[in-house]
């Protein structure tokens, strides 16, 4: 007996009445179900990525020619600032959300959230977050000091678009507190009995990482925003130097947040892509718990590395250094994490389909973000590029070609559970060529464009710069048309597509233990662990100890493998994998 | 080889287990509200974090502070304020434990006592702002005393409004008893937050 199957008969799924049936008006109105709302921040993200995306290719065709000769300069600092500003508020940072969401209580076994209500309710602010951000284009003075909104610049520009971008992204800030708030608490107290915590999935791993740093560094986030917002309106001099005030300070509550959002946007698409490497090469994850305690390290080294934003902001030498040092070293975790997916990779049975695809172009791209996110923490380097499109270019390879690719991946691997049906694999591999070609067209440009000098931020360039910006034009131009293949394909086979079993893809973890899409309760009895999460290929599955063990054997990676059982002599991985 | 996984005896051990198991499944949600307020007022509690960081900060990049020509701060009366607060607290909590002895009506008492503490603080709050000789955008301490304090008022506010809430409820016999009392606790935590972080305010703002 294979583990899948061992997992499967061990668990039932709910067949009484038709599964998972639920009315299409369900997802446009007020629902606790933590998988409608799971879908619900899908795709409403989706489609602030959509907006954004229009943002970023009329900011690209501006930037097609040197001279200012498409939109006006007022208009294209607000398109900057707003494409920013939707990207990360209102698409990477609630997908992860969403995923979390749908997966989440399927994951640990348990029937929803731990306060549905509130998962309604942080769900229902992104909406009007969204639409208020949109609404300030039109009333003609919407934001564009950045998406950074540093005082004093914000404090002069234009002040109803200032004050619409503070309620917003104070907006945004409360629904992803409250999210984090339901993770948590889901996480600690809804388990399954029987999975400890080291029987969880990775992508409950790195929820739990992303959540800790949500709630910790959310609050600081708002209450910068409060002061700035007091400077604003009330007229107030806390970030303004000419009553006193010290811009520098907003800029540390600012990165505070900023930062570790930056983790909160990568963190639970590490988690998914740890779910999907495993399942996809049909081999147990190596180092289980390095990965899974490198997002606790990743979320710790999180917080304490803020002020590599500013190294060119007048902050003292010594203070440099500290973040300086902070800032390389979160390049450890994060490639014990990197590893750890090669080597599950090393030597697996890979199936090269989409969603596989995606995540080895995540592991890929992110690794030239996460690369050029090292040479940007050294102070010397970073103050010769800081503001230029080097930074640009590292911050989309990391967002772009780690967060965006990781939601894509994600999509195509939980579709089936999400929907019950299949993509299609062929349109599915088009996207993916698509993207991959233009995401690199677009930035990796950029990294040459930063070292020759090009700053970010500005309409108008050398005509030097010319080539290098039309190329990348054109690259945003492939990434759009990239989503229409996707689009397409999703509604085709949401409506269309093969039916997809409850177990397409033979995985080991608990989602894939119910029907697909998942019943109203998500499962009719307790669902059992009748093996690890990543127990993929071993043989003789049907001989050993249970996880209901007093010392359970830690089911997950060749370690655990070596450690299973201690009478016979300690196999190899050679001899494990010639057993296979 | 080794013993990833389950053996089939104790599989179908297991299978047994489950249909047992789904009855508790079933069952009425276990009560998670406790553990969720203590995770959100860690939320809160940054939020004060972050004031109180920008306030120091401020504090230290000033060549003097307050800067010159503030007028010097009152003692008495939010010293007295303070003590009220604190004091509030304790009687608080001799409402939490009334009603773990399954008294309610001691913990109605108790909860109106702390409710007007509370609004004690609040209108003695009122009263100092509008004695104060410096205004909103005096200086940038004048600034930060009115945003904290008020910040903080505001959530004094909303604790008292929580506890008039439970007490309002607390009319319904039966509804908070020894064993069912998560209202009054709630409220009994949210109140002794306020508490921890206007003691800090204070040491921040009037005695450092």
């Amino acid at each position: 007996m294979t583990q899948a199957q061992l997992q499967e008969t061990a668990n039932i799924p709910a067949l009484s009445e038709e599964p998972g049936i639920r009315k299409w008006q369900d997802y446009f109105g007020f629902n606790t179900d933590h998988k409608v709302i799971g879908i619900q921040y899908l795709v409403t993200t989706f489609i602030f990525y959509c907006i954004g995306g229009v943002m970023a290719d009329l900011v690209r065709t501006e930037l097609r020619t040197p001279e200012v000769d498409f939109v006006t300069p007022e208009v294209y600092n607000s398109l900057f600032t707003l494409h920013a500003t939707i990207m990360i508020f209102l698409w990477i940072v609630p997908a992860g959300a969403g995923f979390a969401n749908f997966l989440i209580p399927l994951m640990i076994g348990a029937k929803d959230m731990a306060f549905p209500r509130l998962n309604a309710v942080a769900f229902w602010m992104i909406p009007p977050a969204g639409l208020l951000l949109i609404a300030s284009l039109v009333v003609g003075d919407a934001p564009d000091a950045g998406w950074t909104s540093y005082p004093p610049l914000s404090l002069v520009t234009g002040q109803v678009g200032e004050g619409i971008w503070i309620m917003s992204v104070l907006l945004l800030g409360t629904s992803s507190i409250l999210g984090a708030i339901n993770f948590l608490v889901t996480l600690l107290k809804m388990r399954i009995p029987g999975m400890g915590v080291h029987q969880m999935p990775l992508f409950c791993w790195a929820m739990f990482a992303t959540s800790a740093l949500t709630l910790v560094s959310t609050p600081v986030l708002a209450a910068g925003l409060i002061l700035l917002a007091f400077d604003l309106i009330a007229g107030t001099t806390f970030f303004n130097p000419t009553g006193g005030g010290d811009p520098v300070v907003y800029q540390h509550m600012f990165w505070f947040y900023s930062h570790p959002a930056v983790y909160i946007m990568i963190l639970p698409f590490f988690g998914a892509i740890s779910e999907i490497i495993p399942v996809h090469s049909r081999k147990p994850i190596f180092g289980y718990k390095a990965i899974a305690y490198s997002s606790l390290a990743i979320s710790f080294l999180g917080l304490i590395v803020w002020a590599h934003h500013m190294f060119t902001s007048g902050i003292p030498g010594w203070l440099r250094m500290f973040f300086m040092i902070t800032t390389m070293i979160i390049a450890v975790p994060t490639g014990i994490k990197i590893f750890s997916w090669l080597a599950t990779m090393w030597g697996g049975k890979i199936r090269l389909n989409t969603a596989m695809l995606f995540a080895i172009g995540f592991v890929g791209t992110f690794v030239i973000g996460g690369i050029s996110g090292v040479m940007l923490a050294a102070v010397p380097f970073d103050i010769h590029v800081h503001d230029t499109y080097f930074v640009v270019a590292h911050l989309h390879y990391v967002l772009f070609g780690g967060s965006v690719l990781g939601i894509y991946a994600a999509i195509y691997h939980w579709f089936p559970k999400m929907t019950g049906r299949m993509v299609n694999e062929f349109w599915g591999k088009v996207h993916f060529a698509l993207t991959i070609v233009g995401l690199n067209m677009t930035f990796l440009p950029m990294h040459k464009l930063g070292l020759m000098g090009m700053n970010r931020r500005i309409a108008q360039y050398d005509p030097k710069f010319t080539f290098l910006n039309e190329i990348c034009t054109y690259g945003a131009y492939i990434l759009a048309v990239s989503t229409f293949p996707f689009i397409i394909n999703a509604i085709w086979s949401w409506l269309y597509g093969e039916k997809a079993g409850n177990n397409p893809w033979r995985a080991l973890t608990l989602e894939w233990m119910t029907t697909s899409p998942p019943a109203i309760e998500n499962f009719d009895q307790t669902p059992v662990l009748a093996t690890g999460p990543y127990d993929y290929g071993l043989e003789n599955a049907n001989e050993g100890v249970p996880l209901s063990d007093p010392n359970p054997v830690l089911s997950a990676g060749p370690n655990s493998v070596l450690r299973a059982d201690p009478d016979e002599p300690y196999p190899t991985i050679e001899s494990e994998l010639e057993k296979r | 080889m080794q013993s990833q996984t389950i053996d089939p005896a104790k599989t179908e051990l297991n299978h047994h287990h489950t249909a047992e198991a789904s009855v508790g499944h079933h069952e009425e949600h276990p009560d998670h509200r406790m553990f969720g307020l203590v995770v959100f007022l860690i939320a809160e509690g940054m939020i004060f974090m972050g004031l109180f960081g920008a306030y120091l900060a401020f504090r230290a990049t000033l060549p003097a502070w307050p800067p010159a020509g503030t007028p010097e701060l009152e003692l008495l009366l939010p010293g007295v304020n303070t003590i009220n607060l604190i004091s509030s607290s304790f009687v608080m909590h001799n409402a939490d434990t009334a009603i773990k002895k399954n008294d309610a009506r001691g913990a109605q008492i108790w909860l109106a006592i702390t409710a007007a503490m509370g609004a004690i603080f609040l209108v003695g709050q009122v009263y100092e702002y509008t004695h104060l000789e410096f205004g909103l955008t005096t200086n940038l301490f004048a600034s930060a005393f009115y945003v904290l304090t008020g910040f903080h008022g505001l959530h004094v506010t909303i604790g008292v409004l929580a506890i008039v809430a439970v007490l309002w409820r607390s009319r319904l016999p039966g509804h908070y008893s020894n064993e069912k009392h998560f209202g009054i606790e709630a409220a009994e935590i949210y109140w002794h937050f306020v508490d921890v972080i206007w003691i800090i305010l204070f040491g921040l703002l009037y005695l450092l």
